[in-house]
């Protein structure tokens, strides 16, 4: 939840609510549950792998709009961003080392967080999300054109990571990836746990509310929010890169704003401006959507569209949102 | 000595009404002065004027003697320079505590960083406790904003303004919709203010404005009719006019 919680005057916290606050009771949620689709699924590790990398995605999406209060439909721009720095570095010029490609992912996405922050915080709502679409258009249109770079429609193929540390090769069933995907998760979500809690991450949630207030404290929002567009664009950046690593090619459909607009959904569907909101909204919607799928090819979308709606007019602040408040209820009712 | 505050000659059109019309005014510090005057006088529209949150048709600011009239209401802030609100204007999501730590933490410009939780930090929850209870809000401190009533909100307003340290303070009606059993907190609090800081209030109410005030201006159709002692106000030809009516419809622009 984005809400610290209750905050005991004295400034020093108990090991038990060390625990909760820095969100580690999440991170063993992550990896527990990352190891049980890791025995349940053996075979379809490669669809896991890829909602983890969606899944930071998503998150990424969270930092500026559940968090900061911006309307993006052209956040995929950030994950294509790192999808192809990290493949383009191993392609063309043989950086095939996965952590250094996963960074290079990372630089990647920020610099592309930058460059679509500056160009979308010129405008507020309507405008804003208009501004959005067209950097994701103008993005899919420019990797589309540099073919040379980007194997255009055709796709980057021929990234061939090496094994992590000299050690563990990425394996034909995909362990290594998702083992590697797993871990990254866990280490982005607990970076930004720390940051959500921090002044920082205040900030941001002062800004989503009033922004003119936040000015009266001497602050400038569109700096702050400038900034979570850059760590948001770190974070699709590591979740493009992860993409590139885990599937060895990179398409144009990791630019696309078909995908920022997925995302957007996944992130609505779990809950806005909860680090578990944007998580489980992940799962649930690719997890959804492979059983669909698979069961209904030909209305699997409509099933997920009723789904949405249902979501959305019962559940408006999400599973997570929603799960919480019915809790809450429940505690508050015996006593 | 240098006033704190100087005000010089502003003017601002809406179409062709002149809201603030050469308006000049400083404040030295320890200054209290209170703005009063009819409803429409121009009297937010002038503390937008100097927060920045209007721009001036013409005329400048100067803030400790610097002149700020091209700077952003936040770097106004920075200098020095702050404000209330005439309606609350608070992260409904956050709590009491959050919103006075979030300004201490501005004033000393950690703000923006990226770890660890004020929480952590003694001397900071320190001033937020000492903050809060002078205001009365330690009882609320961990409840959403959105949880405590309007009159306490109002309260809180205040807490964030003092824990900003201003030199100027610009309180826009602080009492409005606090329960007269309260605004002898907002009292104390204005007492308890360091004597070095200029403070200009806006309120409507009059017993309120005259145990606080030790000038009062009166702005009436954009105008300052009346600058001088509580005292003498009442007895002003000008501002009984105002008033009663007569100045309403005198002052739109040429």
């Amino acid at each position: 939840m984005a809400v610290p919680m209750a905050h005991q005057p004295k400034p020093t916290l108990s090991i038990g609510k060390r625990f909760t606050d820095n969100g580690l009771l999440g991170v063993l949620a992550i990896l527990i549950i990352g190891l049980l689709g890791y025995f349940l699924v053996p075979n379809n590790l490669a669809l896991l792998t890829q909602i983890v990398a969606i899944a930071l995605l998503v998150l990424s999406i969270d930092l500026v709009t559940g968090y900061c209060g911006v309307a993006t439909l052209g956040h995929a721009a950030l994950f294509g961003a790192g999808a192809y720095a990290a493949g383009i570095a191993a392609a063309h010029f043989g950086v095939t080392e996965p952590l250094t490609m996963t960074l290079i992912g990372l630089v990647g996405g920020a610099l592309a967080g930058l460059v679509s922050g500056l160009v979308i915080l010129r405008a507020h709502g309507l405008a804003q999300l208009v501004l959005s679409i067209a950097v994701i258009h103008l993005f899919h249109e420019a990797a589309n054109k540099a073919s040379g770079w980007t194997g255009g429609s055709d796709g980057l193929s021929a990234i061939m990571p090496d094994p992590i540390f000299g050690m563990f090769e990425f394996d034909l069933w995909g362990r290594t990836a998702y083992v590697y995907a797993l871990l990254l998760l866990a280490v982005v979500f607990v970076a930004l746990r720390l940051l959500v809690r921090s002044p920082f991450g205040m900030l941001a949630r002062g800004v989503r509310e009033d922004p003119i207030r936040i000015a009266a404290m001497g602050a400038s929002a569109h700096s702050v929010v400038l900034r979570m567009y850059v760590i948001s664009g770190a974070v699709a950046g590591i979740g493009g890169a992860l993409s590139a690593i885990s599937t060895q090619v990179v398409g144009l459909d990791s630019l696309s704003f078909t995908l920022s607009a997925e995302a957007l959904v996944m992130l609505v569907l779990g809950g806005v401006g909860s680090l578990y909101g944007a998580l489980i909204g992940t799962v649930v919607f690719m997890l959804f959507e492979d059983t669909l799928s698979a069961a209904n090819p030909f209305h699997w979308l409509t099933i997920v569209g009723a789904l949405l709606i249902a979501v959305v007019l019962f559940a408006p602040k999400g599973l997570y949102g929603t799960g919480l408040a019915v809790a809450g209820r429940l505690k508050r009712r015996p006593s | 000595m240098t006033n704190l505050l100087d005000v010089q000659s502003l003017r601002k059109n809406f179409g062709g009404l002149a809201v603030t019309n050469n308006v000049s005014m400083a404040m030295a510090p320890g200054d209290r002065v209170a703005l009063i005057g009819p409803n429409g006088a121009g009297k937010t529209t002038f503390i937008n004027l100097v927060t920045g949150n209007l721009q001036p048709d013409e005329g400048r600011v100067l803030l400790v003697g610097e002149d700020v009239t091209e700077r952003k209401s936040a770097e106004r802030v920075r200098r020095g320079l702050v404000r209330s609100f005439q309606v609350t204007r608070l992260f409904y999501d956050m709590t009491p505590e959050e919103h006075v730590a979030l300004a201490v933490l501005q004033r000393e410009g950690t703000a923006g960083q990226m770890f660890g939780h004020y929480a952590r930090r003694m001397a900071v929850m320190e001033e937020v406790g000492e903050i809060l209870d002078q205001l009365g809000l330690t009882e609320l401190r961990t409840l959403k904003v959105r949880e405590i009533a309007y009159g306490q909100q109002r309260l809180l307003e205040i807490a964030m303004a003092m824990a900003l340290k201003p030199k100027v303070l610009l309180l826009d009606e602080p009492a409005a919709g606090v329960p007269q059993s309260e605004t002898n907190r907002i009292e104390r609090a204005l007492d308890s203010l360091s004597p070095e800081l200029a403070v200009l209030m806006i309120d409507h109410d009059m017993d309120l404005v005259f145990r606080f005030a030790t000038r009062v201006i009166v702005l009436a159709a954009g105008t300052i009719i009346f600058d001088g002692l509580p005292k003498d106000v009442t007895q002003d030809q000008r501002v009984r006019e105002a008033y009663l009516g007569s100045y309403a419809n005198a002052g739109t622009a040429a």
